[in-house]
């Protein structure tokens, strides 16, 4: 590459292709294309299971949640809510870092990041779970499977995120990225705020509009 | 100092071999393969229906039994909707989009050999079902409460809702490796309004199953977690629904028809004004009315359901939204229409199947249009009359304008003509044999003749129509086998095809017959929507470094650029050949089994070579790759 282009110095006009960067970042990157219509066809999923369980639920009669099964309380869901949400902030400074070229901080944010990810998991396997399934199980009657497949789907998509966000760690500690070349850390910025904002969907769907 | 050709061959070429052959990312070998298996897919279920038919000669034939029947008219849809359709207008869609907007490959060309792959093996899955004799055997739509474990126990509509999950990995994947190749990889100058036709058809399609995809996946998850774990959701004894399977199937389903035809219609409106040697009239009103169809498409799924006992509201809207699609069809054939007028028609092949095709398609469009209106449509559904309107759009929209397509475009990709003669007479005898098996379906469709029927009572007046079916069904076949031979007797000793054998003006005439790896050795320059009627200086993919031509010769590169007005903005280094494309889909392949199986320790041991196969493709592989 550089011989080419101390030889062309000399002659000029430069070709158009040695003026040209070699790296892309955000919305010039293909790559970032390919996370906006992955993330456009898993919202067109959550919208159909949305769609599905309202559908259901309109036809189901006038008691819902049916079967004697209580309404959703709503402390400890917004309490995940506010631990999850609260995660868009590092990764979104995360990807700021980096843009600045500050790798060290990049590391730090994506680590805190993983951190409430990983909590929220935590609390919906280890204590929302368990509690619901006292009350009742994905084969009661619909309701069951709305709720565990609805939340189950979401936390999956956590999990997902959580992966990608081991693996941009990996990337950082491995020097991929500096001021140029950052564009994995920008889908998975995108990937990580689209699954808080699903989020949003699942918490009304889910835990609000019974309560209403 | 080795000339730009020899440069570029040695960083672009791939090996012979096996190895090459399961490694390989050039969407071109991957075009080839997505044609071969999709047609494979396409003897396939056409040797199901002539069966099906054989069966419905005469009144009271027992060839096969009830469930036999249904397995083949079930496996017959499903093959020709998912497994032929889709991934061979893929086939010509990955082979020539790169061509026609002018650049290297595709924009994720690991992950379009992993499309492929997916393809095979989820193909491969759902036909395993032969196997063990449990094809899927509920119709393709599997309409709930029939498909719940309850009515249909086995593996049978596992096979079906397992696969089809599967198969809708690789058509997401290919879609969006379509979108962001047509909008991020267009040669310097071909700005949005320059983009060929087909272009557009492929980013329609390509738009479409993002968005269709998902409303099927959801419901055939739904399905799964009834039929293995006692779920509820189309169980109404536990307050499910059985209506909700039809409202997500065909969210997805009609969406679908308009998938498997948008291409089909860009196949055409490039066939057109080839053959009458003067541009399409109407271009913009052209690409409005393939969006428009692809978006009314998604606002009329309840047609398909006006039997169901719906409110007459919700009924009267997608009545007025499907009377709507007749709007942007209509747009299209009368631009066909006035091209054909002012042209110069050559009557040669590809110019007779895609007039043959605008027939076909009036008159299934016709019938279509019977359909919108509620009262026909109560009246008609479930009957002959609906397998012969869909099989004028599908066969007379799709397969016609497909076979339009080879004799168009295989010169380009083998680099040997076909025999005009061979390719008349096939022609002709598809279209004769066509009309003679699904012209007389309307007939007894409208005398009453349910589809799906294994059999029925001589003395209904159906006997001679069902007669004269079957003979215009072997006709048809022996129609599509002449095209074969044809195919086969070219490649045997077929004359070498020039690189504009028939006077095109997009970017895949202005390279050599068959392209070599590279595609072009110059990345071209476009100024016009005709590049090669207008710029005298782009023949055998050569336009000089004066005029525009852009060796990128140094690296195993080609140009990202803007999405509106085409400007290069980037050299992007492309992936080389890769393994884990195959791994992957063997790793998948496992997973799906376990699941159909109910040997979950075998799922888990699939996902997790997943997630291995899945680090060993990103893995860094020094300086130049893209992370």
């Amino acid at each position: 590459m550089t011989t080419t282009t101390q030889a062309t110095r000399t002659a000029a006009p430069r070709p158009l292709e040695e003026t040209l960067p070699r790296h892309m970042n955000g919305p010039a990157s293909p790559g970032w294309w390919g996370m906006v219509m992955l993330i456009a066809t898993e919202a067109m999923l959550f919208a159909a299971l949305v769609a599905s369980y309202f559908f259901l639920r309109f036809q189901s009669g006038p008691v819902w949640p049916p079967g004697g099964i209580p309404k959703p309380t709503l402390e400890l869901p917004l309490i995940m809510s506010v631990i999850l949400w609260s995660s868009s902030v590092p990764v979104h400074l995360g990807e700021k870092a980096i843009k600045r070229g500050d790798v060290g901080k990049l590391k730090l944010y994506l680590a805190l990041g993983f951190v409430l990810g990983a909590v929220f998991l935590g609390m919906q396997l280890g204590i929302e779970y368990p509690e619901k399934l006292a009350e009742f199980t994905p084969t009661t009657n619909v309701y069951g499977s709305l709720f565990f497949t609805l939340t189950g789907f979401h936390g999956l998509h956590v999990a997902g995120g959580l992966m990608i966000n081991l693996w941009t760690q990996m990337r950082a500690w491995q020097g991929a990225f500096d001021e140029h070349r950052h564009v994995t850390v920008q889908n998975f910025t995108m990937y990580w705020h689209f699954v808080d904002a699903v989020w949003i969907a699942v918490l009304s769907t889910i835990y609000l509009s019974p309560n209403i | 100092m080795a000339t730009i050709a020899e440069r570029l061959e040695t960083v672009w070429g791939e090996g012979p071999g096996l190895g090459t052959s399961l490694k390989t990312v050039d969407h071109k070998k991957l075009g080839m393969k997505y044609l071969y298996t999709g047609l494979l897919f396409f003897v396939i279920g056409g040797i199901q229906s002539l069966i099906l038919r054989a069966q419905l000669t005469a009144a009271n034939l027992e060839i096969l039994d009830p469930e036999a029947y249904n397995q083949m008219f079930t496996m017959h849809g499903t093959t020709m909707m998912f497994l032929f359709v889709v991934p061979t207008l893929s086939g010509f869609g990955n082979f020539f989009v790169p061509l026609m907007i002018g650049t290297r490959d595709m924009a994720f060309p690991r992950l379009n050999a992993f499309g492929y792959w997916i393809f095979l093996a989820a193909g491969l899955f759902m036909y395993s079902s032969f196997l063990v004799g449990k094809a899927p055997n509920n119709g393709w739509f599997n309409n709930a409460p029939l498909a719940n474990s309850e009515f249909t126990p086995g593996l049978n509509i596992d096979f079906y809702a397992l696969g089809l999950i599967f198969l809708g990995i690789s058509t997401t994947a290919g879609a969006i490796n379509f979108i962001v190749t047509i909008l991020k990889m267009r040669a310097p100058g071909m700005s949005i309004n320059r983009m060929p036709i087909f272009v557009w058809g492929e980013l329609a399609f390509a738009f479409s199953i993002v968005f269709a995809q998902p409303a099927l996946t959801a419901a055939l998850v739904m399905l799964e977690l009834d039929r293995k774990f006692g779920f509820a959701f189309f169980d109404p004894s536990k307050g499910g629904d059985v209506i909700l399977w039809q409202h997500l199937f065909w969210i997805f389903g009609h969406p679908w028809v308009y998938i498997l035809i948008l291409p089909a219609f860009g196949i055409v409106s490039m066939i057109i004004p080839t053959f009458c040697g003067r541009p399409i009239i109407g271009y913009t009103w052209v690409v409005v009315a393939e969006m428009a169809t692809a978006v009314i498409g998604f606002g009329v799924w309840v047609h398909h359901m006006f039997a169901t006992g719906l409110p007459q509201v919700a009924m009267s809207f997608i009545s007025a939204a499907s009377f709507m699609v007749t709007l942007p069809s209509g747009t299209q054939t009368f631009a066909w229409l006035a091209t054909l007028v002012a042209g110069k028609i050559k009557l040669k092949t590809p110019m007779l199947f895609s007039l043959g095709f605008i027939v076909l398609f009036v008159v299934g469009g016709l019938s279509g249009v019977m359909f919108a209106s509620i009262p026909f449509d109560q009246q008609t559904t479930d009957t002959y009359f609906v397998v012969a309107h869909f099989h004028y759009i599908i066969v007379g929209g799709v397969i016609f304008p497909l076979f339009a397509g080879l004799y168009y475009w295989l010169p380009k990709m083998t680099g040997k003509m076909l025999d005009e003669r061979w390719g008349k007479t096939s022609f002709w005898v598809m279209f004769v044999g066509f009309n003679l098996v699904f012209f007389p379906m309307h007939i007894t469709g409208l005398l009453g003749q349910p589809r799906r029927t294994y059999t029925y009572l001589p003395g209904l007046g159906w006997d001679i129509w069902n007669a004269i079916e079957t003979v215009g069904a072997f006709m048809l076949a022996f129609g599509i086998l002449l095209t074969f031979v044809n195919w086969y007797r070219s490649a045997r000793r077929g004359e070498a095809a020039p690189d504009n054998p028939w006077g095109g003006d997009t970017l895949e005439w202005a390279t050599t017959s068959p392209p070599p790896h590279y595609n072009f050795e110059m990345v071209p320059t476009v100024r016009s929507l005709h590049p090669v009627w207008d710029q005298d200086e782009l023949s055998h993919g050569r336009q000089s470094p004066e005029r525009g031509g852009h060796p990128l010769a140094d690296g195993h590169e080609t140009f990202a650029s803007s999405m509106l007005d085409g400007r290069p903005q980037a050299v992007m280094e492309m992936p080389h050949e890769s393994p884990w494309p195959v791994l992957l889909t063997l790793a998948l392949t496992v997973m799906f089994y376990g699941v159909l199986l109910d040997a979950y320790a075998l799922a888990a041991a699939g996902v997790a070579a997943s997630g291995a196969a899945m680090m060993g493709w990103f893995w860094p592989k020094g300086e130049t790759q893209e992370t």
